[in-house]
């Protein structure tokens, strides 16, 4: 089976967040990356698994300036055979997906799996937009996925429980908590990494459809007002009237 | 149980220094220290043993021997590289860093740099892997500071050799399959041998009631009459300074160590501060909290910064027993008096095993004296920059 995983980076989960030019732009100054871990944990690991499993390859496919080859690098050594990043620096979920699609068509694979969004941006778009593009299926937010012969099975979770999907190959898949177990990258993979083949293909030049107008942080938490035990009838004032939530 | 929020803290921005090959090894390491030993190092510490099933898990994030050549098993890693994961272990425990460095710089480096091509293929791959577990064997029970007066002898018996003597304090003695043994032949000269479990006469007896290094086993290695094939001598070098030669690996790697044993107390304190409210705000705003504070991450700061030049000296084969005698002494004192400021930092709460403060300052208790105490380093330096001996 011929897999491909898109792979993207994100800031670390303990980055402090600001925004520079005119707060329309993620300020990267000092800031650690990490492979996105919808990509890497789930998306990544399972299209391994299903490697290992019943052979084939796995490559991943990144939208980016040369500032995401270490994350690239870190999906070789987990263990992806070898991986493409695409020169250009990633605008909105259109110009991605269309990058991807652009690269990935007439190239035979089978299974195209990417994390269900980013931790930075959260926008969910691009498989979706993906699947479309290339005239494939696509099933989102799936939480355990086999294949057998031709054809996908997909658990996702949905608000009551779980709902089982099959599709046929090829088939875009969107991944979530569940697919699979974190691997750490282990030193063979680190060394192995060094000489995987990364390649870059320059763009086809997509536009994006959407551009970023402002970005904001939330609010600053208000002080806690503490109320007496006795006073019962003070906190359901001020649920009422100042906090407005009853 | 308390979950592992630690992170690094980079106030000079030497990240900026590493290669991304380098922060991969960090990252895997830590991942693999918050995954498989944050959870359990209290109740391994509290057990005094060493939990001998994450052998394979630290083989994997290469703790053993990551310098040795993949010829030889090794993942042919820098030395930035070795001490970094040096560092993301003592983060977690110096026991746990212990037996990485008994097995990467006491017994594969001598095997790597000394021995013959059979017993560098023989061992050094299955020690790589941790399917074997070795330990080294210099300090006795009358000779620690002075390994040089040693008593533990070998003679030679024709065919084979006969090895008498008993070694004392011995890291991962008790479980370990070989021993890098360091004794005198007949004419007085030291030479390590390569001695294996269940050779006749050989015994590994347990050193209980420590205090410190507790998550790490601790014994003796007794010879009555062993006999020893010939070929398990280390042919490539003698004297002295073939055991030191290890210590110098071993210590640095100690230096890096240290750094994460103090950036563990750090981060603890760092946040402990910001979290624990008196007198109407965090204790942290006070200044006799910040004092600590920031002159812990001084210290810490000059330690990395030191640390870092070394590991280029080591890279480039020019880093010197003394200079590396001088970042382990005061990375390891820097990271003592970092634990105890800790410790008060955290109230009574620093006293229990919620928190590794306790933890790390015991065990540092053991870091400062064992490979070189920190009154002998000094007599390093001191001989080093005069040209005096001040040893005897
Ligand atoms: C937990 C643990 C693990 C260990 N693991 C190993 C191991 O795996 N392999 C191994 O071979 N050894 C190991 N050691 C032994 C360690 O290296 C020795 O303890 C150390 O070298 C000090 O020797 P000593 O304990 O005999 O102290 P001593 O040499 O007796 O020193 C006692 C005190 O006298 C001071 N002193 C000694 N000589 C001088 C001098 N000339 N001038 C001024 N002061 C001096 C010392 O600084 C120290 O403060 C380990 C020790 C411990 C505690």
């Amino acid at each position: 089976m011929k897999i491909l995983v898109c792979i993207s980076k994100a800031p670390d989960t303990t980055t402090k967040i600001s925004f520079t030019d005119n707060d329309t732009k993620f300020n990267e100054e000092n800031v650690q990356f990490i492979v996105n871990p919808y990509d890497e944990w789930y998306a990544l690991v399972r299209g391994l698994e299903l490697k290992e499993a019943g052979g084939g390859s796995v490559t991943t496919v990144t939208v980016g300036g040369s500032d995401h080859d270490p994350i690239i690098r870190k999906a070789l050594a987990i263990g992806a055979d070898n991986a493409v990043r695409i020169n250009t620096e990633p605008q909105d979920g259109y110009t991605v997906a269309k990058e991807i699609a652009a690269y990935a068509e007439g190239k035979d694979y089978d299974l195209i799996l990417l994390g269900k969004e980013t931790i930075n941006y959260n926008g969910s778009q691009v498989g979706g937009m993906l699947a479309e593009l290339m005239g494939l299926p696509y099933v989102s937010v799936a939480s355990k996925l086999d294949v057998a012969g031709d054809t996908a099975t997909v658990e996702q979770d949905i608000p009551a429980g779980k709902q089982v999907v099959e599709g046929p190959l090829p088939i875009v898949i969107s991944c979530a908590k569940g697919m699979a177990e974190q691997r750490i990258p282990n030193m063979r993979g680190i060394m192995a990494a060094r000489t995987k083949p990364l390649e870059v293909v320059e763009p086809a030049g997509a536009a994006p459809l959407v551009t970023a107008s402002k970005f904001s942080l939330p609010e600053d938490k208000g002080e806690v007002k503490m109320i007496d035990a006795e006073n019962a009838e003070s906190l359901i004032e001020l649920l009422h009237n100042e906090a407005k939530v009853i | 149980m308390r979950t592992d929020q630690y992170n690094g803290h980079d106030y000079y921005l030497m990240d900026e220094l590493l290669s991304d090959e380098h922060k991969l090894v960090r990252e895997s390491a830590r991942a693999w220290v918050k995954k498989e030993m944050s959870p359990i190092i209290e109740e391994y510490y509290e057990k005094a043993t060493f939990p001998k099933h994450v052998i394979p898990g630290m083989a994997e994030i290469g703790a053993f021997g990551p310098y040795i050549p993949e010829e030889y098993g090794g993942a042919g890693l820098d030395q930035i590289s070795y001490g970094i994961i040096m560092q993301e272990l003592e983060r977690c425990d110096s026991g746990l860093r212990s037996t990485s460095s008994v097995q990467s710089s006491l017994v594969m480096f001598p095997i790597w740099k000394y021995g013959s091509e059979e017993q560098r293929k023989k061992y050094l791959p299955k020690l790589a892997a941790g399917e074997m577990i070795g330990c080294f064997g210099l300090t006795e029970p009358d000779h620690g500071s002075n390994p040089g007066g040693m008593i533990t002898n070998f003679k030679d018996a024709g065919d084979h050799y006969v090895l008498n003597g008993a070694k004392m304090w011995i890291s991962n003695s008790p479980f370990a399959d070989i021993a890098v043994v360091w004794a005198k032949n007949e004419e007085g000269r030291i030479h390590g041998l390569i001695v294996e479990r269940g050779m006749e006469g050989f015994t590994t007896p347990e050193t209980h009631g420590k205090w410190s290094l507790r998550a790490s086993n601790t014994g003796e290695l007794v010879f009555d009459n062993v006999k020893v094939p010939k070929e398990n001598l280390l042919p490539g070098r003698s004297g002295l300074g073939a055991p030191l030669s290890c210590l110098d690996s071993a210590r640095y790697g100690i230096a890096w160590g240290a750094i994460g044993a103090a950036l563990d107390c750090y981060d603890s304190a760092l946040r402990y501060s910001k979290e624990r409210h008196q007198f109407g705000k965090p204790i942290g705003a006070f200044q006799l909290q910040q004092k600590k504070l920031a002159e812990m991450i001084t210290e810490i700061t000059k330690a990395q910064l030191l640390t870092y030049r070394l590991g280029q000296l080591k890279n480039e084969g020019r880093a010197t027993t003394a200079q590396i005698s001088m970042a382990k002494r005061n990375n390891v004192d820097m990271a003592l008096k970092v634990a105890r400021e800790a410790r008060q930092i955290h109230g009574g709460m620093g006293i229990t095993n919620e928190y590794p403060i306790m933890r790390h300052m015991m065990n540092l208790e053991s870091v400062v004296t064992y490979e070189g105490t920190h009154d002998i380093h000094l007599l390093i330096t001191g001989f080093d920059i005069t040209g005096e001996s001040a040893f005897k």
